[in-house]
């Protein structure tokens, strides 16, 4: 149940994802030296613009990919179709970024 | 004593099936539809089956054998018959049933027009550019086109990779391995009018995009044909469409 436009939206949000992956990762394991406290991340995050827009841009594409593949589970293996489909693409979509987002805000706004 | 074949065929219509065993005589050089015919004209003469060439070139004979869709005049009973425990010595156990992701119409006889349907909604069907009147236009057999042309063209048919595709068992509305290999066919024919058309008709929601390229259409086709990649060339082609549209 994917239209060209579908498969592009869920191809380039992998594409996007890549990198904010690997920056992720590699963060982790550049933090986690010497310990790791919440202060810490803290410190980092909150009030800060790039890390911001890093998770933002995360959070949406990771959204945008997940609700796609998860309609595509839907409609193979539980047979739903048409507008019940459709409204549950766009549920899950913003299920995932409601509780991305307000991860984001919770590390980012002081 | 001869081996006998012991030969499980899935028979009734689409409401009423049933399993039926039959004992057939194991031949050296036998192919399924041999056995399919040996019951049909000595057990049983009411047994529905669909065949034609029995050759490989009519793409009626496809059937379930042992869980696969083979095209069964040119099966061999020994390249797949089970062997089960004893190695063979009975002649082993073989199972038939209709091809699989399509209606039964009666006994292996099922009804294909689904199938060739999704033929004309993928757009795989000739969009004419020339009248009788016009001169034939020149085919470059060494074009990058044409040879991707060449590689799906000798397609037969059969429904084999349609009953071998788990999208299509799952998704309905996919228009399947077959009638997208044609459509990227007809995408490199330079013959062909309706280019825009067939990448409309191949980007919809039933389209080429739902093909979870795992292969199995490129396993069992019986020509050796690779719908697995012609849909991939399909994705690549919508997809640079829409980015040059925006
Ligand atoms: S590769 Fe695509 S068309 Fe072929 S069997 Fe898999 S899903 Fe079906
Ligand atoms: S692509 Fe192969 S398996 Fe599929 S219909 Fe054509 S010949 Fe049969
Ligand atoms: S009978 Fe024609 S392909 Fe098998």
């Amino acid at each position: 149940m994917l239209d060209v436009r579908l498969y592009l939206a869920q191809r380039i949000t992998a594409l996007l994802m890549v990198p904010f992956v690997l920056v992720h990762l590699a963060v982790i394991v550049w933090a986690v030296q010497g310990g790791l406290t919440a202060a810490e991340i803290l410190s980092r995050t909150q009030g800060s613009p790039f890390w911001m827009l890093f998770y933002g841009g995360f959070v949406v594409a990771a959204s945008v990919h997940g609700a796609i593949g998860l309609r595509v589970i839907a409609h193979e293996w539980l047979g739903l179709r048409g507008r019940v489909l459709g409204g549950l693409t766009l549920g899950l979509g913003l299920v995932l970024l409601g509780l991305g987002m307000r991860a984001v805000i919770a590390v980012v706004v002081a | 004593m001869a081996a006998v074949l012991q030969v499980t065929v899935h028979r009734g219509t689409a409401g009423a099936r049933r399993a039926e065993r039959f004992e057939v005589p194991s031949e050296a050089n036998q192919t399924v539809l041999d056995v399919v015919s040996w019951i049909q004209q000595n057990a049983d003469p009411t047994l529905s089956y669909r065949f034609a060439c029995r050759v490989g070139m009519c793409g009626s004979c496809a059937m379930m054998v042992n869980g696969v869709p083979r095209w069964t005049c040119r099966t061999h009973v020994q390249k797949v018959v089970d062997r089960g425990r004893n190695g063979g010595r009975d002649g082993g156990r073989i199972e038939i049933g209709p091809l699989a992701n399509l209606p039964v119409i009666k006994d292996l006889a099922v009804d294909m027009a689904p199938f060739f349907d999704k033929w004309v909604a993928a757009g795989a069907h000739h969009h004419p550019t020339a009248t009788r009147a016009d001169a034939p236009s020149p085919v470059r057999p060494d074009s990058a086109a044409r040879e991707v042309a060449n590689a799906g063209i000798e397609c037969i048919n059969c429904a084999v990779c349609y009953a071998a595709c788990d999208t299509v068992a799952h998704n309905p509305d996919y228009l399947g391995p077959a009638a997208l290999q044609r459509a990227w066919t007809l995408l490199n024919d330079d013959r062909d009018g309706g280019h825009e058309a067939i990448l409309d008709a191949v980007s919809g929601f039933g389209g080429c995009h739902n093909c979870h390229s795992i292969g199995s259409c490129t396993l069992r086709c019986p020509n050796e044909l690779d719908p697995m990649t012609a849909i991939a060339g399909l994705k690549r082609a919508s997809a640079r469409r829409v980015w040059r549209r925006g």
